[in-house]
């Protein structure tokens, strides 16, 4: 897909200002967090769950080429094809081969944000084999020509009145006159309409939570049942994964999974977890007689060793974008790639490149709710300021911002200057705010006062309150800081 | 170099590694031999009444409904009366479980029995589960030549038939009894652990029952 992270400023603003989407959004505000809440209180050992998960992956990461290794010996005995892509452009063309000797004309897809990662559907599209979403979320956006704003809840941008009407648009065969005014009428109308879609397919495209090295197997996790028909009905299985899915056990995919679903919707177990393991066996009534896997790199291995390494744990709960402000407020498009939300921040300018996504890392308050709730315990904060430290090294943001950071920097290593320069800018800012308490315009200050008024400093400077406090016997901390200056 | 070993090579190189360091070998070998248990939940290790009605609890919670019957001869009795509770056809989907095939279905009177892989068509589905976890009220069902895995997802109901001996307290205890029935590092084709009957929230975010698969898991419990 197109990368629209460099609009990333122009796009939020027309987020803020889209009605329809600041409704949608409240939908997110609310309904995840209270559910995660919930699911977690109700498990003491969740935070223990936690730790463990987090070491488990640390564990597959620091031997991963051997984990693959065992992984794909594994799957090939038990009849599957293992592929290797190293990039987006590789891993579409062995599908494409897969799906051109399968002599496919339509494929049918569970919901899988690598498929996006690697722009798969509009690939398939233009070699003439047609791609079927069969998400309910997925291909609510496949005919409105979208995509996700959500790693698990594509479709959260809409309401329901604009999925009626693209409900109406598209199935026109239907009649006119039926009720679609609830979202169970619309449920019901995608599942008939899929319903056809998945016998009529000759390939099945799955992601995959998982890969189990123990076993070969391959681990999607879902609600909806259309990920277990896709890789059910047709002739051919193509999962696509990107390498850092590895687990090395059953036990360990166990461990991962308790954490996944309270963190994801609060639920205590996904409704359904599937093992795939190979194609179809001898005397087995159903099942796809061909099984393939490709397995991903796109990035992650320049990711090990680095300082990024920790972003692999990521397991696409959503969490983090569920608890993020910065979300809230503009949704998931505004990032202007597959990755919205914290997580996106991070692993954005990773597969693509920080010139093109600098504005993501900076899209945060640092307000640390992504960490807090992070199930595999990713410091998603100290991410972004490494990738805001390296867009300085480079020098990609703005003069104005790297020169007064320089000018800040050459003030903040000199502290006695620096004392001195802000006991001066104080008491004149406090003065030129009148008793006001705040301002409403201040020059070189646009960027803030455009959108809300600056808050005046205090008289005197921090350092000096502390140090009249401290005097005085009185525990300055106790009372914190006032006039931060 | 394959696209393998270009891989497999940047990853070494980015770990540090060198291709034959023994010590890491061995330190996945004993991972992948031994499979370390990790944490399992207090709730997952209850016994006996405890654990059977634990499972049932989050079954339900999971909006599946659950009957409890005490013998294998009551299942084809508590189907009929599941149908007949629901204005369902007297028709269901099965394999050939041999569990399933030694009850007595000719006792009820009627219902016609589908065999094979299930057809977009059929109503009712019925399996019977390998196993069930208690900690999360979920089953757990495998495919094989008795056992098409299109009766979990096809029909709009599904009937699941779960012995209480089967049920485990936690996930780990049905993976040691995979392991057990299987062979070490060998799966079945399709090992599928059902929670509840399939949902989606896409359309905002208002939570329904019955999306792509089984819009109702009802659940038999034996003994």
């Amino acid at each position: 897909m197109d990368i629209r992270s460099p609009a990333f400023k122009q796009s939020a603003r027309a987020a803020l200002s889209d009605a329809q989407l600041q409704r949608a959004l409240g939908n997110v505000r609310t309904g995840f967090i209270d559910k995660r809440r919930q699911a977690v209180d109700a498990l003491p050992e969740f935070d223990a769950l936690r730790d463990s998960a987090k070491a488990i992956k640390d564990h597959t990461l620091a031997h991963l080429d051997l984990y693959l290794e065992a992984y794909e010996a594994k799957a090939t005995e038990a009849g599957g094809h293992v592929h290797w892509a190293e990039t987006a452009e590789d891993a579409r063309r062995i599908v494409l081969d897969i799906c051109r000797a399968a002599g496919a004309r339509t494929v049918t897809k569970g919901k899988s944000m690598i498929t996006e990662e690697i722009d798969l559907n509009a690939f398939l599209e233009a070699e003439g084999i047609r791609p079927v979403e069969t998400d309910l979320g997925e291909y609510i956006i496949q005919l409105r020509n979208e995509h996700p704003s959500h790693i698990i809840a594509p479709a959260v941008h809409l309401n329901k009145d604009q999925v009626e009407s693209d409900f109406r648009r598209v199935h026109d065969h239907l009649p006119a006159a039926r009720d679609l005014s609830e979202p169970a009428a619309l449920l019901g109308e995608a599942r008939r309409v899929l319903r056809s879609q998945y016998f009529a397919a000759d390939v099945g495209i799955t992601g995959a939570n998982f890969l189990v090295a123990e076993t070969g197997t391959s681990i999607i996790v879902t609600n909806e049942g259309n990920g277990d028909l896709t890789q059910l009905l047709p002739r051919v299985h193509v999962v696509v994964a990107s390498i850092e899915k590895l687990v090395p056990t059953l036990e360990d995919a166990s461990q991962i999974l308790r954490v996944l679903a309270r963190s994801a919707t609060g639920q205590d177990m996904s409704v359904y977890t599937t093992f795939s393991t190979g194609p179809r066996r001898p005397g087995d009534p159903d099942g796809p007689e061909e099984y393939h896997v490709v397995l991903l790199d796109n990035g992650r291995s320049s990711m090990l060793g680095s300082e990024f390494q920790d972003m692999l744990r990521c397991i696409r709960c959503g969490a983090c974008m569920n608890h993020c402000p910065v979300y809230h407020a503009v949704g998931g498009h505004a990032y202007g790639w597959v990755y919205p939300g914290p997580m996106g921040a991070v692993l954005t300018p990773s597969l693509i490149g920080v010139d093109k996504s600098g504005h993501l890392p900076n899209a945060s308050t640092f307000c640390g709710r992504c960490e807090a709730v992070c199930p595999m315990r990713i410091p998603l904060p100290k991410m972004m300021r490494h990738w805001r430290e390296r867009e300085f090294e480079r020098g990609l943001n703005p003069a104005a911002q790297r020169y007064g950071l320089g000018l800040w920097a050459f003030f903040a290593r000199r502290p006695r200057l620096y004392r001195f320069a802000t006991s001066l800018a104080v008491p004149a800012l406090a003065a030129m705010a009148r008793g006001r308490g705040a301002f409403r315009r201040l020059p070189l200050a646009g960027g803030w006062t455009r959108h809300r008024d600056l808050p005046a400093p205090e008289s005197r400077t921090f350092m000096q309150q502390w140090r009249d406090r401290s005097a005085g016997g009185e525990t300055a901390a106790a009372r914190g800081p006032e006039g931060l200056a | 170099m394959s696209a393998r070993d270009t891989i497999l090579q940047r990853v070494r190189t980015a770990l540090g590694a060198a291709g034959g360091d023994a010590a890491r070998s061995r330190a996945v070998a004993a991972r992948l031999a031994e499979a370390p248990a990790g944490i399992v939940p207090a709730r997952g290790r209850l016994d006996g009444k405890a654990r059977t009605d634990l499972f049932v609890e989050m079954a339900e919670k999971a909006a599946a409904t659950v009957q409890r019957v005490r013998k294998p001869d009551s299942v084809p009795r508590a189907v009929a009366a599941y149908l007949r509770g629901r204005n369902l056809p007297a028709a269901v989907r099965m394999g050939d479980d041999p569990r399933l095939a030694a009850m007595p279905w000719d006792k009820v009177r009627a219902l016609e029995i589908g065999r094979g892989a299930a057809d977009p068509d059929d109503e009712v589905g019925v399996s019977h589960a390998y196993a069930g976890i208690a900690e999360t009220g979920t089953v757990m069902v495998h495919s094989g030549a008795d056992n098409p895995t299109g009766i979990n997802f096809l029909p709009e109901h599904h009937i699941v038939v779960v012995d209480a001996a089967d049920i485990e307290g936690d996930m780990e205890a049905v993976i040691a009894r995979v392991r057990a029935g299987f062979g070490k590092g060998t799966m079945p084709r399709s090992l599928n652990l059902i929670t509840g009957p399939s949902r989606s929230g896409d359309i905002e975010q208002t939570l329904l029952l019955g999306a792509h698969g089984p819009r109702a898991v009802h659940l038999i419990v034996i003994g």
